[in-house]
C-alpha cells in the first residue's frame, strides 16, 4: 500500500456550537486555526510550546493546551473557547466573579483561566482553594500574583453546582 | 516560532501505520499526545519529514486487565489512566505519580506509551513502569516482542525501539502478594520536571524495587531495596548523576539520598499506600 | 456629599474586567488587516561576533518571502540611537542600530528581517539566509567587565565602564571607626526578564500615498514611541499614529525602543503594506529587556543601641552592550545605589556605582526600578546587624526608622521626603501579622525540627516622577499629563486620557475621578486612552505615575467642565452658579438637594436648542485639563513587608505561608485596584528573589529560553497576602494619591531573603544570592 501525506488537508469541527470546515496547512495548530480563521482571539498564544496555559480550550469536554494540538488532528471533535460555553450557568458565574473580584488586569491569561475553572468545577463542583491553585497552576499570570482568581474561583463554586 | 513544514498522516490501522514506517523511513515520526513532540516541534529543534499521526488509534487504546497483568494501550492517557478503576486497584503507584505530570490540560492529552517511547529522563512513567517490573510491548509489521523496562530505556531521548517498531502496549504484572507503592518527587513548582524523584514497588515476600529519575539519563533502578543503607551505597556505585538547569550533580545526588532515607524509613515503607 | 456615594475611594469593578471575562479583548495580533505580512528576524548566534556576510538570496527566493534585509538596509530608512541622556555626566553607549551593522554583540540580537506571507514561512526563510560570522571573545560576567586588562566590547572605550557614580554623605568613616558593631555581606543579584505573558508585539502600516505611519503597538508609552518613530523615520510628528489596543502586561517592558520593532516599521516603509511583528517567547527571552543583574558589597555600622550609623555600598551592574533608548541603563542602579538605607535615619553614607556593558541581553527599567536591590541589600544587613546586637528584627527597625513627625526629611543620599509613616505602617504590620504570636509559633515548630523564619523589609518608593525624571537630561518624554472630558447630549460623558492602561485600572480611577467631580455614577463615563491621534499628550503611565499624575490632569479637566455646566446651568435657571451642583447626574440646589433640571436635559438643550439660551452664550462643552507635578522632584511612598516561610533542609525547598503588606499610598482611589496591583507586584518580587534567573554558559548563551527553564511564579507557590494600608495624602498633588504600582514589588523579595535567612539562622546559614533555589539553599546548609 502507498499512503499519502498531505501538507493541507480538509477539516471539519464544531467550535462553540457552530461547524465549520475548510482546508488547512497540516502545521497550523488548533490555535492557530481558531485564532486566524475563526476570528476567536480569546484563545491567547502567549509561548506556543504549551508552558503558559493562556490558549487552553475544551476538545470533546476534556481542557488541552490548543499550541500542542493540530488543527487536523480537531476532525469531528467538538471545541469550546473562551468566548463560547453559552448558557453554561456555571461559566457565567465564573465570568462575573472574575470581574467582580478584579480577578484579571491585562486579560491575557483570563480566557485559558476560565476554561480550567470551567474545567476544574465539572470535576469538583466544590474545591479547597488548595485544589484551585493545584488546578490553575499550569496557568501564568504575571498581573494578579492568583490570589484574586483563587478568590472568583471559590466564590463562583459557592454559588450554585455546576452540572 | 512556528513548525518547519512537514507532511501528515493520520493512518487507520496498525498495518497502515507499518506501512507508513516502511515507506517514510527515518522522514517518519509519531505522533501521539504530542505534549513533547509538538513544543520541540514549535521550537524547531525536531523536524520531521512526516508526521504519522497515531492519537486516534483504537487498537492502541484501552486498559485491559488480564490473568497475569495490567496492560495498558500506549495510547492510554494520563487522565484516562488517573481515572480507571483498575489503576487505582492493581497499580496504584500511577494514581499516585500521575497528578504529578504537568497539568490537566496536558495530562488529558499526554500518553502513557508516548512518554515511555520519548523516554525523557526526568518522566515519570518510565520510572513507574521501571518500578513495576512492567514490560514494553512492541510491534511491527512482522510481529510483536516484549522489552523489559530494565531493557528498554536506553539513555536520554533514546530507547530500544527499532526502526519499522512501534510500541503498543505496556503490561504491568500483576503481584502474587500484597504490593505497597511510595512515589516521591522533588520539584521547584507544582507540574515541573523533577530535580529529583523516586518510586518504590515492595511487597509483603519482603521484596523492593526503588527507582530514580530526573537524576541520570534514564530511570535507574537502584539496586539493595528495601534495605536503606544498601540503597545508599547503591546510589554512591550505581548511578551516573547528569545536571540539569536546577541542580547541579551535587545536587542531585544529595536528593536521590533524601528521597531514598524519605521512602525507606521503616515508617514510610509502612505508610506506604 | 455624602462620602459613601462618591466615586474616589469606593472599591468598583473595572469595566474591561468584563469585556476581558467575555473573552472580547482586543490584543495586537488580535487586528489583521488584510494583506498583512510577518517578520521573523535572523540573530546573532554568538554572544559577540563580526558579521563578514549575510546572503539573503536564497531566503528571497522562497514562495511567500516578500521582502529580506540587513542591518545596513535597514539603517538607510531608520537613523540609529544612543542610549545617554545628560542628567547621567559621564554616561556613554555607542550608536545602536535597529539590525546589527558589522558586529554583534549579544546572542540573539537581531542581524536581518525577513517579511513573508506568514510568520511560519518567515520562520522558513531564515532557514536559508546564509550568514558568515567571526566569533570574537565574549564579556559575560561582571568581574570580567571590570578587568582593566580584559577584552572590551566596544573599541572606541578604554574600558567596559558605561557609568560610574560615587555618593559620599556625613563621615562614613567616622561611623565605621566607632561602631560596636559592623555587618557586612556580598550579595548576588542574579538577571531577570519581564515575561510579560502577551509578547511584545506591534502592527506598523506605513500608507504610501500619504506617507503616514500607524503603528498599532503594545506599548505603555504611545507618546515616547510615536516621537521616537517620527524622528528616526523622518516622518512629520503628524503623520505619525501610535495606538496601544489591549495591552497583555508591561510592567516596564514595554516602554523601551526594542531593534525588532524599529525594523518592522522599516519593513512596512520598504514595503507600503500592514507588517506585524510578534515576539514568540524564544526570542523574548534572548531579546526583552533583562534586568537586576547586580554584585553588591555592602556593610552596615551600628551602635550599640541598634542605631544605624553608616552604610558603604559598592555596586557592580551589567547592563548588557548597550544602554538602552530612550530612558538609559544607568537609572536602576543610579536608584539602587541612592535606595540604600532610605527609611532609616542613618544620614552616612558611601556608594559606589559601576555600570558595566557585557555580551549579554540589555538590562533597563523594569517595575520597581532598583528597588529590590537596594531593600534587599539593606535589609538583609539590618536583621544582621540586628542577630549582631542581639535585637528583634522588628525591634531595630522601631529603633531606626525616620520617625513619622520628622517630615519633610533629607535622606543621606539627598532625597527629600514629603511625608512617610514608618511607624504607623510598622505597629500596623505586627498587629496584622501577630509578630509575637508568629515568633511563639517559629520556636515551638523548631522544637519540632521544622524550620520556619520570618523576615520584615521596610521600604521607601518613588512615584510621581517630575520633570527631573528625563526631560531635564533630554528625553522627549512627557512629564507632564492631559485629560479631555466631552459632555454628551445625554448628560454622560467622554473622556480622553493621556495616561494608559495595561490591566492597573488606569481608565478605571480616570472614570471615578472625573465621576467624582462631574457629579455622575462613574458608569456614565467612557474612556479613550493609548492613542496618540485621539488624546492629549503625555508621558502616560510608567513610575507609578498615572493617578498622581494623571489623575489630577482628569481631576482638573472635571472641575472645569462641571464650571462650565453650573454656569451654563446657572444661566438657564436663572440661578448663581455657587448655589447650584451636580449629584447623581442631576443639577440641584446645592442647599436643599432639590433638583433642578437633569444633566440630559441640559445636554439635550445645550447640543439641539441653544437658540434658547442668551445672546453670545457659547457653552464649550469640551474641556481639557493637564497637570505637572511642582515642587518635589518626586513623590515617595512607603510601607513594610513580612513574609513567612517553611525551609525544608533536606531539599532546599522553601515554602511560602504567609505575606503581608501595610503601605501608604495617600488618597486610595480604588481600594479594590490597589490591593491587586500590590498582591500582582509582591509576587513579581517573589518571583525574583525564588524563581527567575537568566542563566547563561559561560560563552554567553543564554541557557533559559523557555517558560520551562525560566520558572514565574504559578498559582500553587504562592501564598495568600493580606493588606492594609496607611493613607498620608501627598500634599504635591491635589487628589493626593502618590501611585501603587511598584510598592508591592520594591520590598518583598527582601522580606522573603529575610525569612529564609531567619529559617535557616539555627544552622548558621545565610543566604546572599537569589533566586533562592534549592540548590543554593543546600549550599549555604554544606550539604553540596
Amino acid at each position: 500500500m502507498t499512503l499519502d501525506a498531505r501538507t493541507d488537508m480538509p477539516v471539519s469541527l464544531t467550535v462553540n456550537g457552530r461547524r465549520t470546515a475548510g482546508i488547512v496547512p497540516v502545521r497550523q495548530t488548533l490555535a492557530g486555526y481558531l485564532r486566524e480563521e475563526l476570528g476567536l482571539t480569546a484563545v491567547h498564544l502567549g509561548c506556543e510550546q504549551g508552558s503558559c496555559g493562556a490558549c487552553t480550550v475544551r476538545v470533546d469536554g476534556e481542557v488541552m493546551r490548543a499550541c500542542l494540538v493540530l488543527a487536523v488532528q480537531a476532525e469531528g471533535c467538538v471545541v469550546e473557547t473562551p468566548e463560547g460555553f453559552s448558557g453554561d450557568p456555571a461559566m457565567d458565574r465564573l465570568r462575573e466573579r472574575f470581574a467582580t473580584r478584579n480577578a484579571l488586569q491585562c486579560g491575557f491569561c483570563t480566557g485559558g483561566m476560565l476554561v480550567a475553572a470551567r474545567d476544574l468545577l465539572a470535576r469538583e463542583p466544590r474545591p479547597s482553594r488548595h485544589a484551585i491553585r493545584e488546578a490553575i497552576s499550569g496557568h501564568v499570570c504575571r498581573c494578579t500574583g492568583y490570589e484574586a482568581i483563587v478568590d472568583a474561583i471559590e466564590a463562583a463554586s459557592h454559588g450554585g453546582t455546576a452540572p | 516560532m512556528r513548525a518547519a513544514p512537514f507532511a501528515y498522516l493520520r493512518p487507520n490501522s496498525l498495518e497502515e501505520v507499518f506501512a507508513a514506517l516502511a515507506q517514510f523511513g527515518d522522514e517518519a515520526q509519531l505522533l501521539a499526545g504530542g505534549q513533547s513532540l509538538m513544543p520541540a516541534m514549535a521550537l524547531r529543534m525536531a523536524r520531521p519529514g512526516v508526521l504519522v499521526d497515531i492519537s486516534r488509534l483504537g487498537e492502541l487504546r484501552g486498559i485491559a486487565l488480564e490473568a497475569d497483568a495490567l496492560v495498558f494501550g500506549a495510547g492510554t492517557t494520563y487522565s484516562q489512566a488517573l481515572r480507571s478503576p483498575l489503576v487505582a486497584e492493581h497499580a496504584p503507584l500511577l494514581a499516585l505519580a500521575i497528578p504529578h505530570i504537568a497539568h490537566e490540560a496536558v495530562r488529558s492529552r499526554g500518553t502513557l506509551g508516548g512518554s515511555l517511547a520519548n523516554a525523557d529522563p526526568a518522566s515519570e512513567m518510565p520510572a513507574c513502569m521501571l518500578a513495576l517490573g512492567a514490560q514494553v510491548v512492541l510491534r511491527s509489521a512482522e510481529g510483536e516482542r516484549a522489552v523489559p523496562m530494565e531493557e528498554f530505556a536506553l539513555g536520554t531521548y533514546t530507547t530500544a525501539i527499532e526502526p519499522g517498531e512501534i510500541l503498543a502496549a505496556i503490561r504491568v504484572p500483576l503481584p502474587e502478594t500484597a504490593r505497597r507503592t511510595r512515589f516521591r518527587e522533588i520539584a521547584r513548582r507544582s507540574g515541573d520536571y523533577a530535580m529529583a524523584g523516586a518510586a518504590l514497588v515492595s511487597d509483603e515476600a519482603g521484596e523492593a524495587r526503588f527507582v530514580l529519575f530526573a537524576v541520570s539519563d534514564r530511570p535507574i533502578l537502584v539496586s539493595g531495596a528495601p534495605n536503606l543503607d544498601a540503597v545508599l551505597a547503591g546510589i554512591d556505585t550505581e548511578v551516573e548523576f547528569f545536571p540539569d538547569n536546577h541542580a547541579g550533580i551535587a545536587t542531585k545526588r544529595h536528593l536521590a539520598g533524601v528521597l531514598a532515607r524519605d521512602l525507606l524509613s521503616r515508617s514510610a515503607l509502612k505508610e506506604a499506600a | 456629599m455624602n462620602d459613601m456615594t462618591r466615586p474616589i475611594g469606593r472599591a468598583m469593578p473595572r469595566a474591561a474586567a468584563r469585556r476581558h471575562a467575555a473573552g472580547r479583548g482586543r490584543f495586537v495580533d488580535d487586528i489583521a488587516p488584510a494583506g498583512c505580512l510577518h517578520v521573523a528576524f535572523l540573530r546573532s548566534p554568538h554572544a559577540h561576533a563580526r558579521i563578514l556576510s549575510i546572503d539573503l538570496t536564497a531566503a528571497l527566493d522562497l514562495p511567500g518571502v516578500v521582502d529580506a534585509f540587513d542591518g545596513p538596509a535597514c539603517a538607510e530608512l531608520c537613523k540609529p540611537w544612543i542610549g545617554t541622556l545628560d542628567h547621567f555626566p559621564g554616561l556613554r553607549s555607542p550608536e545602536q542600530h535597529a539590525l546589527a551593522v558589522g558586529v554583534a554583540r549579544w546572542s540573539g540580537e537581531p542581524v536581518a528581517a525577513v517579511v513573508a506571507t506568514s510568520r511560519a514561512i518567515a520562520e522558513d526563510a531564515l532557514d536559508l539566509i546564509e550568514a558568515e560570522f567571526e566569533e570574537l571573545p565574549a564579556v559575560t560576567d561582571i568581574e570580567a567587565a571590570l578587568d582593566p586588562e580584559g577584552v572590551r566590547i566596544h573599541e572606541n572605550y578604554d574600558s567596559n565602564l558605561a557609568f560610574r557614580l560615587d555618593l559620599n554623605a556625613g563621615e562614613p568613616d567616622a561611623a565605621f571607626a566607632g561602631a560596636a558593631a559592623i555587618v557586612e555581606r556580598s550579595f548576588r543579584f542574579n538577571r531577570q526578564t519581564g515575561v510579560t505573558l502577551e509578547p511584545r508585539s506591534l502592527l506598523a502600516d506605513f500608507q504610501p500615498g500619504t506617507g503616514e505611519l500607524t503603528v498599532h503597538h503594545s506599548t505603555q508609552t504611545p507618546y515616547q514611541m510615536h516621537d521616537v518613530y517620527s524622528r528616526h523615520f523622518g516622518i512629520p510628528e503628524e503623520r505619525v499614529r501610535v495606538v496601544a489596543p489591549d495591552v497583555g502586561g508591561s510592567f516596564g517592558l514595554k516602554l523601551h525602543v526594542y531593534g525588532e520593532e524599529m525594523a518592522t516599521v522599516a519593513a512596512s516603509i520598504r514595503l507600503g503594506c500592514p507588517v506585524k511583528f510578534i515576539a514568540d517567547r524564544y526570542e523574548s527571552f534572548l531579546t526583552d529587556i533583562h534586568l537586576r543583574d547586580h554584585r553588591v558589597r555592602a556593610r552596615m555600622a551600628v551602635a550599640a543601641d541598634g542605631e544605624i550609623l553608616a552604610m558603604e555600598v559598592d555596586d557592580a551592574t551589567g547592563i548588557g552592550p548597550f544602554s538602552v533608548y530612550p530612558r538609559t541603563s544607568a537609572v536602576e542602579g543610579n536608584q539602587a545605589i541612592r535606595l540604600m538605607g532610605a527609611p532609616y535615619r542613618m544620614q552616612s553614607y558611601k556608594g559606589t556605582l559601576s555600570v558595566l556593558f557585557q555580551n549579554k541581553a540589555p538590562t533597563c527599567q523594569y517595575r520597581a526600578v532598583g528597588h529590590p536591590i537596594a531593600c534587599m541589600a539593606t535589609e538583609a544587613l539590618v536583621d544582621a546587624a540586628a542577630g549582631a546586637l542581639g535585637l528583634d528584627p522588628l525591634d531595630i527597625r522601631r529603633r531606626n526608622v525616620v520617625p513619622d513627625d520628622a517630615y519633610p526629611y533629607r535622606t543621606a543620599n539627598g532625597y527629600m521626603l514629603e511625608g512617610l509613616s514608618h511607624q504607623a505602617c510598622l505597629e500596623k504590620l505586627a498587629a496584622l501579622m501577630d509578630y509575637d504570636a508568629l515568633r511563639r509559633d517559629q520556636a515551638e515548630a523548631r522544637a519540632r525540627g521544622v524550620h520556619r523564619g520570618i523576615g520584615l523589609a521596610v521600604f521607601v518608593e518613588i512615584t510621581n516622577p517630575g520633570p527631573a525624571f528625563y526631560g531635564v537630561g533630554g528625553a522627549r518624554i512627557s512629564a507632564q499629563d492631559g485629560c479631555t472630558v466631552k459632555l454628551e447630549p445625554s448628560g454622560a460623558f467622554s473622556i480622553a486620557i493621556s495616561i494608559t492602561e495595561q490591566g492597573q485600572g488606569t481608565e478605571a480611577i480616570a472614570a471615578q475621578i472625573a465621576a467624582d467631580r462631574l457629579g455622575v455614577s462613574p458608569e456614565r463615563i467612557s474612556v479613550v486612552s493609548g492613542d496618540t491621534r485621539t488624546t492629549p499628550y503625555g508621558g502616560a503611565t510608567w513610575a507609578s505615575r498615572g493617578a498622581g499624575i494623571g489623575g489630577v490632569a482628569v481631576m482638573k479637566a472635571a472641575e472645569a467642565m462641571r464650571a462650565n455646566l453650573l454656569d451654563l446651568a446657572g444661566t438657564i435657571l436663572q440661578a448663581s452658579p455657587e448655589a447650584l451642583d451636580i449629584r447623581e447626574g442631576v443639577i440641584v440646589d446645592a442647599e436643599t438637594g432639590t433638583e433642578r433640571m437633569s444633566l440630559a436635559e441640559l445636554g439635550r438643550i445645550l447640543y439641539f436648542r441653544p437658540d434658547t439660551l442668551p445672546p453670545g452664550t457659547h457653552p464649550l462643552l469640551t474641556v481639557s485639563g493637564h497637570h505637572v507635578p511642582q515642587g518635589y522632584p518626586f513623590a515617595f511612598t512607603n510601607g513594610i513587608q513580612a513574609s513567612h516561610v517553611e525551609v525544608d533542609p533536606d531539599t532546599g525547598l522553601v515554602k511560602l505561608l504567609g505575606h503581608w503588606v501595610v503601605e501608604d499610598c495617600g488618597t486610595i482611589i480604588n481600594p479594590l485596584l490597589v490591593d491587586e496591583q500590590i498582591r500582582g507586584g509582591v509576587v513579581h518580587g517573589i518571583g525574583g528573589a525564588l524563581f527567575e534567573e537568566c542563566n547563561y554558559s559561560p560563552e554567553g548563551q543564554l541557557l533559559s529560553t523557555t517558560l520551562a527553564d525560566y520558572l514565574v511564579p504559578l498559582a500553587s507557590e504562592m501564598p495568600d497576602i493580606r493588606i492594609a494600608h496607611v493613607a498620608t495624602p501627598t500634599k504635591t498633588s491635589p487628589l493626593g494619591a502618590k501611585g501603587v504600582g511598584e510598592a508591592g514589588t520594591a520590598a518583598s523579595g527582601a522580606a522573603l531573603l529575610n525569612a529564609v535567612n531567619d529559617a535557616l539562622s539555627p544552622f548558621g546559614a545565610v543566604l546572599a544570592e537569589t533566586p533562592l533555589s534549592p540548590e543554593r539553599v543546600l549550599r549555604a546548609l554544606g550539604k553540596v
